[in-house]
């Protein structure tokens, strides 16, 4: 309409509606060229970022202070797999590191990895922009200060059970969360400039409570404390592990469950009310939901960085928005990358390790700038 | 004068058979800036079935609010709205998304959804999915003809595999009306639909507009800051100026100097469209001339 004259509907003006029969090849063109996500397509995706989650998973456990070859890997899950017990398959020592040490702490930070990034993911549809995450939020920092206070209290080392560490965190990260959406909120729109100030903020003066909290510590608790602040994936016993992953699993399966709600939550908050949600309550929901996984996530590996922001914004520029792929996408990506990552951590300076948090701010910290300098339009 | 122009059109305008009735809405926003209690004041009224309502008046006079009044996105202080006869305070925001769409005036498109998702996003107060569903539930195929459908009406179906965020303007208007038809409502509710368009795009979306009421008797709202828009699109017209509705009638007998004087607090011209015979308004020839 190269003069703006409307076009006269000619197909299906005063016709009746179009038919079944005549969708199909519409919507398989709209399937071929991508304009909405098929379940065929979702599936496949899904189905291959497991698959290479499984390899990365089984790869990385043979690399750290100590090599284990990959023949006696597959040997000890193989014989594990079928009798039972790893005994024969490989030496006593080599089966204590595989499985007293190096699965847990890789499954562990699988879990963590995909619960940041879907943490991620939904805190950026939540506050309507692409570069929200909850380390740069201070929400991470906020869940941080809950367990530090618990730590200084003595609950985690009196009760030493795992639920108790992340509700402190649960109960900072929410109170965090509240106060940045305040903060930033300017007529019902949140600017990222204001965002990521608000942040700036939240973040400076929590780390200087933890800071106040560590210097009042006696010194062996608060080197403690201060290596798990650096982000660590250090696991106790596997049912720790477990215990983690069940929160873990029960929260990110009713924040995906929200995913239809946070595609339309993108919007914009008329938008989403007028399309049939009940936002202050879908709202409220998110909001705790996102607490309480950044918390248990914050109080098993402290504070790994710029996850959240990376990792949803990386997968939306592959495979689009829909947060129904989205989210379980980016929760198999975040998992994979730190697994990577903690990898990096265990084997650069071997048998030292540096903490993984400085990994993924040494990966993220550069994306993210170049998203603020060069990309914008992406992101006002 | 102008009263017995409201009299007369809330006289006519009474009937059960109304979408939507407003009655003696009061609204204020909880920081309502002072000297100013009230954004919206007993303002009352209906909205027939395949009938296009215009809502006008100057910045800031509260027709933005009215229309959000109307769509739920309010609450009213006191008063009543009841869409289908039903108060509109008492349905969930699901009930009212089924009977009422609301396409605001402008929207962030950050996230890179395709045209097509971005439509069938319209059919959500339609889908049923039980928590089974983990959140992972798939088009069904009625769902995926109601937004092709849509997208026909509004014809942005060459567009369905582009990125809301790339696309112009008037463009993005279509879409967003794509995605309101999609669910399928009874009424429209249009926030400035023809604002930061230009005049092509104008043509368009006021054709647009036309074809959904002509071709499938629709019922529309519509706030306009543009009188001429408003006068040629609209059966009738509701001019609000501080909160208050100050005249309410056919655009011939709203679009008058004596009223937009008294509403504008400005002298215009008003003369006959040359094609339509609507009232059509042009600045005066000495505002320019500085006279």
């Amino acid at each position: 309409m190269p003069n703006g004259q409307a076009t006269p509907l000619s197909s299906t003006a005063g016709g009746p509606p179009v038919s079944g029969s005549v969708m199909s090849p519409v919507v398989a063109g709209w399937a071929r060229t991508g304009a909405i996500v098929t379940s065929r397509r979702r599936w496949l995706v899904l189905i291959g970022l497991l698959a290479a989650s499984v390899v990365v998973v089984l790869v990385s456990s043979c690399f750290g202070a100590a090599r284990v070859s990959g023949r006696d890997l597959l040997a000890a899950l193989l014989q594990l797999g079928t009798a039972g017990h790893i005994d024969g398959a490989v030496d006593e020592t080599t089966g204590a590191i595989l499985f007293q040490i190096r699965l847990p702490r890789v499954l562990m930070g699988f879990l963590v990895g995909g619960t940041l990034a879907i943490v991620g993911a939904t805190l950026q549809a939540l506050l309507r922009n692409a570069l929200a995450d909850p380390y740069v939020l201070g929400v991470s920092s906020g869940a941080a200060l809950g367990v530090a206070i618990a730590m200084l209290l003595g609950i985690g080392t009196m009760l030493a059970v795992v639920p108790v560490l992340p509700l402190w965190g649960f109960a900072g990260g929410v109170m965090a969360l509240m106060l940045i959406y305040r903060l930033a909120q300017s007529r019902g729109r949140l600017p990222i400039h204001s965002l990521l100030l608000a942040g700036v903020i939240l973040n400076a003066m929590l780390t200087a409570v933890i800071m106040f909290i560590t210097s009042i510590m006696d010194p062996a608790r608060s080197a403690g404390l201060m290596a798990w602040l650096m982000g660590s994936l250090t696991v106790q016993n596997w049912s720790g592990l477990a215990g983690i992953a069940l929160y873990v699993a029960i929260g990110s399966l009713v924040l995906l469950h929200q995913a239809p709600a946070l595609n339309l939550l993108t919007q914009g908050e008329d938008t989403a009310r007028s399309l049939g949600i009940d936002t202050e309550r879908i709202k409220q929901r998110l909001y705790v939901l996102t607490a309480l996984l950044t918390g248990a996530v914050v109080s098993v590996s402290g504070m790994i960085g710029f996850i959240g922001m990376l990792i949803p914004h990386a997968v939306r520029m592959a495979i689009g928005s829909d947060h129904r792929l989205l989210m379980p996408a980016s929760a198999c990506v975040g998992g994979i990358f730190l697994v990577l990552s903690d990898t990096v951590a265990r084997t650069a300076f071997a048998p030292a390790e540096i903490p993984v948090g400085v990994v993924t701010a040494l990966a993220g910290g550069p994306f993210f700038l170049y998203l603020l300098l060069w990309r914008k339009d992406r992101m006002v | 004068m102008v009263t017995q122009v409201l009299s007369r059109a809330d006289a006519g305008q009474v009937t059960t058979t109304a979408i939507l009735a407003v009655a003696e809405v009061s609204f204020r926003y909880s920081l309502s800036r002072s000297g100013r209690p009230w954004t919206i004041e007993r303002a009352s009224f209906d909205v027939a079935p395949g009938e296009v309502l215009g809502i006008v008046g100057p910045n800031g006079s509260g027709k933005s609010s009215l229309l959000k009044l109307s769509a739920g996105l309010l609450r009213p202080e006191s008063g009543i709205i009841r869409l289908a006869g039903q108060a509109i305070g008492e349905l969930s925001a699901l009930a009212i998304a089924r009977t009422l769409a609301f396409v605001p005036q402008e929207q962030a498109h950050e996230f890179p959804f395709t045209v097509a998702e971005t439509v069938l996003m319209g059919r959500f107060p339609h889908r049923q999915a039980g928590w089974w569903s983990m959140g992972m539930e798939v088009e069904r195929e009625e769902d995926l003809a109601a937004a092709h459908r849509a997208m026909v009406e509004a014809d942005v179906v060459e567009l369905a595999d582009r990125l809301v965020s790339d696309l112009s303007g008037g463009e993005r208007q279509r879409v967003m009306i794509a995605r309101a038809l999609a669910q399928e409502p009874r009424i429209l509710l249009l926030d400035e639909p023809t604002a930061f368009l230009d005049l092509s795009h104008q043509i368009e979306m006021c054709a647009l507009i036309q074809r959904l009421v002509n071709e499938r008797s629709r019922t529309v709202v519509l706030v306009s800051h543009d009188l001429n828009v408003a006068s040629l699109l609209c059966d009738r017209l509701l001019m609000v100026k501080d909160g208050r509705i100050y005249a309410h009638g056919t655009p011939a007998e709203t679009i008058r100097p004596d009223v937009l004087r008294a509403v504008y607090g400005c002298d215009v011209v008003v003369d006959p469209h040359p094609q339509t015979g609507a009232p059509r308004v042009t600045l005066p020839g000495h505002s320019v001339l500085g006279g």
